[in-house]
């Protein structure tokens, strides 16, 4: 693999004790005698999307050539506004259980289900009344007893007792109206059967009816689809003096492992392209003074690496796809609004209502 | 919910509209900062610049202001146009990366 090289403009500076060029300034009219207006054609040309990694619970992808809001966009819809479906409200039969109802009803919430919110649709007003195309009801029933054939002498409470724990696994779908055929092929229940919700004695019994709806992250957490989603800038090296052979192990132990390869025979150091991206781009090279205008830290501002796991229905791969359909969801409903704003503007005496600010 | 409130509403502005700030309602930086991109790749704009007031009201105000007279609402509106076009770049090179299948796939422990 040639080594990567990046037009200086596009590379934010990090020295031992500042940052240099962190903001974009590709704007018309900022470098005199340069075009810099938005240009569709240029942008996909220089656009690269690659998916990296790919596992069950996470995908690692790049985006390079977009600027930093916008690749902060994507973050942000991910964590805060793609939709999932969560269990909202709890209707507390019994609990006799030492959790009391409000601790287990805030547990019961956070339990991840693996509904596909796509299936549903949103409620507009939590109070409406629930209907079999925005409401899954679940139910709990479960009472500790005394394992009557429990080995002498046990002090083991999953021995001594029959439902000794009250498990997500214990969060049991009921069916309504049309939802028998919707989730025919993967009937609701939460992802992970093992989540302790609470621990139970004998005589301790909950009876609980649940209702999962449709929501967002920005409106509680529990909704959010990711367990993480974050980007990194790839970080680049430069080395610009050869390193004395004396000194190449002690070079390659400054940055993290396998991103400085030293020759075998000439002992001359060079970067490996492939886990560059890999480096914590720590400093630590320039506290050296042998070091010392040998190399030069930088980022590329424009080169981003996401991370994105997955803690819901959706598979890890659908979670970009999501957000960008809701962040062209919200564009088009402001496009909308702003047409009507031109319309009303032109249909009337040429003059738009203002409000005072 | 009592009433509908309007998307966008007009704040200070000059009657020609060249100058104007617009109040988006249930938006946040997710739009602000991107939409000021957008808006400032113009050449046509003399400046451009987001706000979120204050984190108990819902909106954030963009104020953007022409040269020659033009109209800012215009530039809004091209704006929100071509950023719909990127994010459907996106889209569509991420959906062909995933087809092409050449990526890593590994067994992550849960």
């Amino acid at each position: 693999m040639p080594a990567q090289t990046f037009d200086p403009r596009r590379l934010v500076g990090i020295h031992a004790e500042r940052v240099t060029d962190v903001s974009s300034r590709d704007f018309p009219g900022h470098h005199p005698g340069e075009d810099h207006s938005w240009n569709l054609a240029k942008f996909k040309k220089n656009l690269i999307v690659k998916v990296q990694r790919l596992s069950r619970t996470s995908v690692d992808f790049d985006i390079v050539g977009v600027d930093a809001s916008i690749a902060n966009a994507f973050r942000r819809i991910m964590i805060a506004e793609v939709p999932t479906v969560c269990i909202e409200q709890v209707y507390v039969w019994d609990n006799t259980s030492v959790i009391v109802d409000e601790i287990l009803a805030h547990r019961i919430g956070l339990v991840p289900l693996n509904i596909d919110p796509s299936l549903f649709t949103m409620k507009s007003d939590i109070n409406d009344t629930a209907t079999d195309r925005d409401t899954a009801v679940f139910k709990i029933d479960v009472t500790c007893e005394r394992n009557p054939k429990a080995p002498k002498g046990s002090i083991k409470p999953e021995e001594l007792y029959i439902n000794h724990e009250l498990l997500s696994s214990h969060i049991i779908w009921e069916p309504v109206g049309e939802q028998v055929d919707i989730f025919a092929a993967r009937p609701p229940a939460p992802t992970n059967p093992n989540i302790v919700l609470a621990k139970l004695r004998p005589g301790q019994s909950v009876n609980m009816e649940l209702h999962a709806v449709k929501g967002v992250g920005k409106d509680h957490a529990k909704f959010s689809p990711v367990a993480t989603a974050s980007y990194r800038l790839l970080p680049y090296i430069k080395i610009t003096k050869p390193i004395p052979p004396q000194h190449t192990e002690k070079f390659q132990r400054c940055f993290s492992p396998g991103v400085i390869k030293i020759d075998p025979r000439t002992k001359e150091v060079s970067v490996d392209e492939e886990k560059v991206r890999n480096d914590s781009v720590s400093r630590e090279v320039l506290r050296h003074p042998e070091f010392a205008g040998s190399v030069e830290l930088s980022r590329v501002r424009d080169y981003f690496l996401f991370n994105v796991e997955s803690e819901s229905a959706y598979a890890p791969e659908r979670i970009l796809i999501e957000s960008v359909k809701v962040m062209r969801e919200k564009l088009n409903n402001i496009k909308a609004a702003a047409l009507a704003l031109r319309e009303k503007s032109i249909a009337g005496d040429g003059d738009v209502m203002m409000e005072e600010a | 919910m009592a009433e509908t409130v309007e998307k966008i509403k007009l704040l200070k502005s000059s009657p020609d509209l060249s100058t104007a700030t617009f109040q988006i309602h249930d938006e946040s930086h997710t739009i602000g900062n991107s939409l000021r991109w957008m808006i400032m790749k113009n050449p046509e704009v003399e400046f451009c610049g987001y706000s979120a007031p204050h984190p108990s009201e819902n909106v954030i105000n963009i104020r953007i202001q022409m040269y020659d007279g033009k109209s800012s609402l215009d530039a809004l509106i091209v704006a929100l146009g071509e950023l719909d076009k990127v994010c459907e770049a996106v889209e569509d090179k991420y959906i062909a990366s995933l087809q092409e299948g050449k990526f890593e796939q590994w067994e992550e422990r849960t």
